[in-house]
């Protein structure tokens, strides 16, 4: 079982399959066919897949799934500053001061980039194990604040975003009685690979 | 009160032919032609797209109103598949799907309250009382999507002036059908049903104000409000309240469904502002569907030198 969970072919596969969202996106764009408002269908989608990966990404494979959050971040961080402010910097700044499930968005996004940029060997190498881990736990305050994030925005139907959160909070849960009752002696060394860092 | 009229009726002229150029859908829709989905061209795109879903509509005969806009009217594939209509789900795919069935006849609107003779008047008596116009009114939702529709009706004051208000009579309330059993999807929407919506009398009796029955030459289809809505073109969609039962003249400002869901977020008199934000997001600027950059949104959403008058001396953040 752990041999096929960590085999470079799985790996491909998880790979493959979390570049159709993407895909299918880029094929709908193409085709003109995203639905009568495209533009709210790439904001959408993309901010709805960013908060899978941010959960899929604390359950495993979380180097690859944790940069596929950020992918899909950036373009539903795209889609807003485009269409949505016709890149417009200072109007945007000031719906991140202004309007707190803006803010929450954007802090999640921004919080992102330095794991991302952080996900090589040779960033794990320089930075420390420890301190490397202990900047990527950031990734729970990323995905409690996407949660926010969807819960403020939605109108009056909740049950999309509490159902992310539900899933966020088991995981997190997960973590903390992992961690609590089987000790830090199985927690594989992150320093070799990065992506068997399991905190 | 000053309407300002066009001196020509620039864009009317021009709409049939935008019906037409859509006929091809408008036979699928309707399933008569549905061999002719086979056919090549925008067949394979549509064949893939929610387009197919089909509404059981008929003509209208109508006039055109020199109250229209001649900006470019949203085709009505747009219209019918992108829906704000809680009853039949909250996503905006949903009502297209949900309310196939919708059963509108037979249909009657009780007209009650604060006048002399409450009676209830059939759909026939409503489709007669006066004649129809097409008024192709710029629509705006306080979710920040925009519109531009083509519907048919009359001003709801025509409808109102039959009934002889009593000195009470300051504000009329509307509700709409409401029926869980055909509208199961109305459960997870978050928020209270039946409908409630309602205007100041002077602004119900606006002659913008619209009784509407209909929409691109037809009657209306169910995901938008059959068999008779209101239509407010200077406020926020939601007040242009859906397939309505109830017309109720009272001396209190009635509820409405949006304010008792979110009162800091939904006003009760909800003018299109650019100047006053919605607390989540800023109203300043839509997104037009079908354009790729969002435009500004105008003050009364574009129908401020008809309406602005109605609100003379109001602080329009407070009472927005």
């Amino acid at each position: 079982m752990r041999k096929l969970l960590t085999s470079k072919w799985t790996k491909g596969a998880v790979f493959l399959v979390s570049s159709i969202p993407f895909l299918l996106l880029s094929w709908g764009l193409l085709r003109g066919d995203l639905g009568i408002n495209p533009v709210e269908t790439l904001q959408h989608t993309t901010g709805d897949w960013t908060l899978r990966f941010l959960i899929f990404t604390l359950i495993r494979y979380r180097r690859m799934l944790g940069l596929f959050a950020f992918f899909y971040v950036v373009l539903h961080f795209l889609t807003y500053l485009g269409p949505d402010q016709s890149f417009n910097f200072s109007g945007m700044w000031d719906d991140v001061a202004k309007r707190k499930f803006v803010t929450v968005g954007f802090a999640a996004f921004v919080l992102l980039i330095p794991l991302a940029a952080t996900s090589t060997a040779g960033m794990i190498r320089r930075l420390g194990g420890k301190r490397w881990q202990a900047l990527h736990r950031l990734i729970y305050i990323c995905a409690i604040l996407g949660v926010i994030h969807y819960y403020w925005l939605v109108k009056s139907d909740v049950r999309k975003p509490v159902f992310y959160g539900a899933l966020v909070g088991i995981l997190l849960l997960w973590r903390v009685w992992d961690s609590y009752f089987r000790g830090k002696g199985t927690a594989p060394a992150p320093v070799k690979t990065g992506v068997s860092a399991t905190i | 009160m000053l309407i300002r009229r066009k001196p020509e009726l620039t864009y009317a002229d021009v709409t049939p032919k935008d019906v037409y150029t859509n006929r091809r859908k408008f036979l699928r829709d309707l399933g008569i032609a549905g061999a002719a989905t086979a056919l090549a061209g925008e067949g394979i795109l549509s064949l893939a797209s929610p387009s197919l879903t089909a509404y059981a509509t008929s003509k209208l005969n109508f006039v055109k109103s020199p109250f229209s806009t001649d900006e470019k009217v949203t085709p009505i594939n747009d219209v019918t598949h992108y829906n704000n209509f809680y009853e039949f789900g909250a996503e905006k795919d949903a009502p297209s799907k949900n309310a196939q069935n919708f059963k509108t006849t037979p249909w009657t609107v009780s007209v009650e309250g604060e006048v002399k003779t409450p009676r209830k008047l059939s759909m026939e008596e409503i489709l007669k009382l006066a004649p129809l116009e097409e008024r192709i009114y710029r629509h705006r939702c306080v979710e920040r999507w925009s519109i531009v529709v083509p519907w048919i009706g009359y001003s709801l004051s025509a409808i109102l002036k039959q009934f002889e208000p009593t000195p009470k009579a300051k504000y009329i309330a509307f509700q709409s059908y409401y029926d869980a059993g055909q509208m199961p999807h109305s459960k997870y929407t978050g928020i209270d049903y039946p409908y409630v919506e309602g205007l100041r009398m002077d602004e119900a009796m606006h002659p913008l104000a619209l009784l509407c029955v209909g929409m691109y030459g037809e009657t209306l289809p169910n995901q938008d409000g059959a068999p008779v809505r209101i239509v407010v073109p200077w406020k926020y969609g939601y007040k242009s309240i859906k397939s309505i039962v109830k017309i109720k003249f009272q001396e209190k400002e009635p509820p409405t469904t949006w304010n008792n869901a979110a009162p800091n977020e939904y006003g009760f008199y909800s003018n299109v502002n650019p100047a006053v934000e919605h607390p989540r997001w800023s109203q300043a600027t839509e997104h037009r569907l079908g354009e790729l950059f969002s435009r500004k949104t105008l003050a009364f959403n574009g129908y401020g030198d008809q309406v602005a008058s109605l609100y003379s001396g109001m602080d329009l953040k407070k009472f927005h």
